[in-house]
């Protein structure tokens, strides 16, 4: 039906609701726009007062987020010029380049706890889904609100007894038992929205692939994952996000090998007091994917977000 | 219909690895599909629970594991709960609880009532405000601390702007008045779109024809808003609390970033109180009874909440 509703907003309505939303939006985006020129500031720029919005841009953050640095002699100095355009950023402090830090493999450790566990509890948790789903379970009800209520104690909580129990199976500190610990937090929420995205998948088609000679496992594989592909894509981003995101477990029981990117990030110390532009830059390039990701799927991920207040 | 054309049709399929689990009845694939999953559940989230309720009667100290361990029943349970420090770690986060809630709750309500009005490109600016709350909380945690600087910092930069204040006249992270704001401000921050976000559902779930049934009735908009919007949208409100209310009595990161807890121990919320004694003290029993009582607290707290939540649903 078009012409006047009585539902619709006018458009002035509409012109100071926009408005309002727009100014919050930018009030709310500004931490995160300082947080992102920071990192492309000199340590002086990024301490300066007031604070300065406009300046030379540099990538000595990014270059001191990446390398140790040591200061040497003169003589050194003008004995080895400078090769590369970082070695020269980091002359100007009468500094040498003495090796990478180690941000690269904490990132490099986020990235495969990350995908590790994302991978897995999506694995389990469509297998779980699935026979929630469709199979009658003794007691399912009692199953599935045992899944969801693990997620309600607190981290420190069940850090206690995992931290003595990973020291006696030799997982601190790997790579292996931050991605079991992280599936097990995450696999409860993965079935959840995946029950609901199976759910949602009529029954008839795998009724039809199983008269058609199918066998039950050919039916869920050829059948039922298909269709529920943007389920468990959606589902695959929370868990990423949250394995990616995930400090307490971190910062207790890794140190060195498996420890990821956000116990490091504050870590970042420069020579005399905290390097801020640096810190700036590791917090640029450890959170850019996710906002980005955030945009580009919007769509899934917003329902994803609500799902759980409207299903239940 | 009968069996002979499935078994025909079944037997025309060659894959072998279909063969072999053809011979498995429904009732064993569910139990192998489940399976992994409660194993992992009772090997990560179950057994160290009910390790932690054993520890909670000992006096263990993780850093001393070839000590004797002696079963103390019920003293550190005792020693908690007359502790008045833990009474203030309490009020702490009950302060933390209450205010983040609220500005939440009232700032997510509004701006989800805005963005109903359906102005052009909402989706897009929803999107931008949903940002903060997909963030590692840690490291937000961590530029905060930096924005929050006395004499460099934005945030002071822009309080003193508006003010007149000296933007150094003030430390939100030092000063005991200030500290328990700034991580209300940071939270508030980070977690209002999910607040807003949950109320847009409500919002959108009221079909249209509830409205004009009042336009026809010529009630005016206030009224419309007190007797159809708020009702409608309040059990998803609820919700919404329900689910910042648990986060928010876990919460370590964000605080842990900020403040650390201090200065003194104005901002240390349970959870980093708890770290603490496990984790720094090394009183692993004594932490273990405290996680429990922590655990036990949460549990209760929300099932009364859930039966309201459920007499709301019900009206």
């Amino acid at each position: 039906m078009s012409g006047f509703s009585v539902t619709e907003p006018g458009a002035r309505t509409k012109w100071v609701a926009g408005s309002l939303v727009i100014l919050y939006a930018l009030i709310t985006m500004m931490p995160l726009v300082w947080i992102m020129l920071t990192g492309f500031k000199s340590p002086a720029d990024a301490i300066s007062y007031p604070p300065k919005v406009i300046f030379d841009p540099t990538l000595e953050g990014y270059v001191n987020l990446f390398t140790t640095r040591t200061r040497q002699t003169d003589e050194f100095l003008a004995a080895n010029p400078p090769e590369t355009w970082y070695e020269e950023i980091v002359r100007q402090y009468d500094m040498v380049i003495a090796g990478p830090s180690k941000f690269g493999e904490r990132f490099l450790n986020s990235v495969i706890i990350g995908f590790g566990s994302t991978f897995l509890s999506v694995f389990l948790g469509t297998l779980a889904a699935y026979a929630f789903s469709r199979f009658r379970i003794p007691l399912a009800d009692d199953l599935l609100f045992f899944i969801l209520s693990t997620r309600m104690m607190p981290p420190i909580a069940v850090a206690i007894p995992i931290f003595l129990m990973y020291r006696e199976l030799g997982l601190s500190d790997t790579h292996l038992g931050m991605i079991l610990l992280y599936t097990a937090v995450n696999i409860s929420l993965a079935v959840w929205l995946l029950k609901s995205f199976i759910d949602g998948i009529p029954t008839e088609y795998e009724e039809a692939a199983l008269i058609d000679g199918y066998t039950r496992f050919q039916a869920f594989y050829k059948v039922v994952l298909p269709q529920a592909a943007t389920g468990i894509a959606s589902t695959a981003i929370f868990c990423l996000i949250f394995a990616w995101n995930e400090y307490a477990f971190a910062v207790l029981l890794t140190s060195g090998t498996a420890q990821t990117a956000p116990p490091f990030i504050p870590t970042i110390i420069g020579v005399g007091g905290l390097d801020w532009p640096a810190v700036a830059a590791g917090a640029t390039i450890f959170l850019l994917p996710v906002m980005i990701f955030t945009v580009a799927l919007r769509k899934h991920l917003l329902r994803g977000i609500t799902f759980g207040a409207v299903r239940k | 219909m009968t069996q002979a054309p499935i078994t025909r049709a079944a037997e025309a399929t060659p894959p072998t690895v279909a063969r072999k689990i053809r011979g498995l009845s429904d009732r064993a694939i569910a139990w192998i599909f489940v399976g992994p999953t409660i194993f992992l559940l009772l090997a990560i989230n179950i057994f160290p629970l009910i390790w932690t309720i054993n520890l909670s009667f000992t006096n263990f100290r993780a850093n001393r594991p070839n000590r004797e361990v002696e079963y103390v029943g019920l003293r550190n349970y005792e020693r908690i709960l007359t502790d008045t420090d833990i009474w203030l770690n309490m009020q702490a986060t009950a302060h933390f609880l209450f205010w983040t809630i609220l500005l939440q709750v009232l700032i997510g309500f509004a701006l989800a009532y805005l963005i109903n009005k359906k102005f052009k490109g909402n989706d897009l600016w929803t999107t931008i405000i949903v940002l903060p709350m997909m963030l590692s909380p840690a490291v937000v945690g961590n530029f905060w601390k930096f924005l929050y600087q006395p004499q460099i910092g934005l945030f002071n930069y822009i309080i003193a702007f508006f003010t007149g204040r000296d933007p150094s006249s003030f430390e939100m992270l030092g000063q005991v008045t200030l500290a328990p704001w700034s991580i209300v401000i940071v939270d508030t921050w980070m977690w209002t779109p999910f607040v807003m976000l949950i109320c847009l559902a409500g919002l959108r779930s009221i079909p249209d024809y509830i409205y004009e049934a009042a336009e026809i009735d010529r009630a005016s908009k206030w009224r419309q808003f007190w007797t159809i919007t708020v009702p409608m949208v309040m059990p998803f409100l609820m919700l919404a609390v329900l689910f910042r209310g648990i986060e928010n009595f876990k919460m370590f990161d964000l605080v842990v970033q900020l403040t650390g807890g201090g200065p003194g121990s104005t901002t240390e919320l349970t959870s980093i109180n708890l770290k603490r004694e496990a984790f720094e003290k090394w009183r692993t029993g004594y932490a273990s009874a405290y996680a429990i009582i922590l655990f036990v607290t949460v549990f209760g707290l929300a099932s009364i909440y859930v039966k309201a939540l459920n007499k709301v649903k019900e009206r």
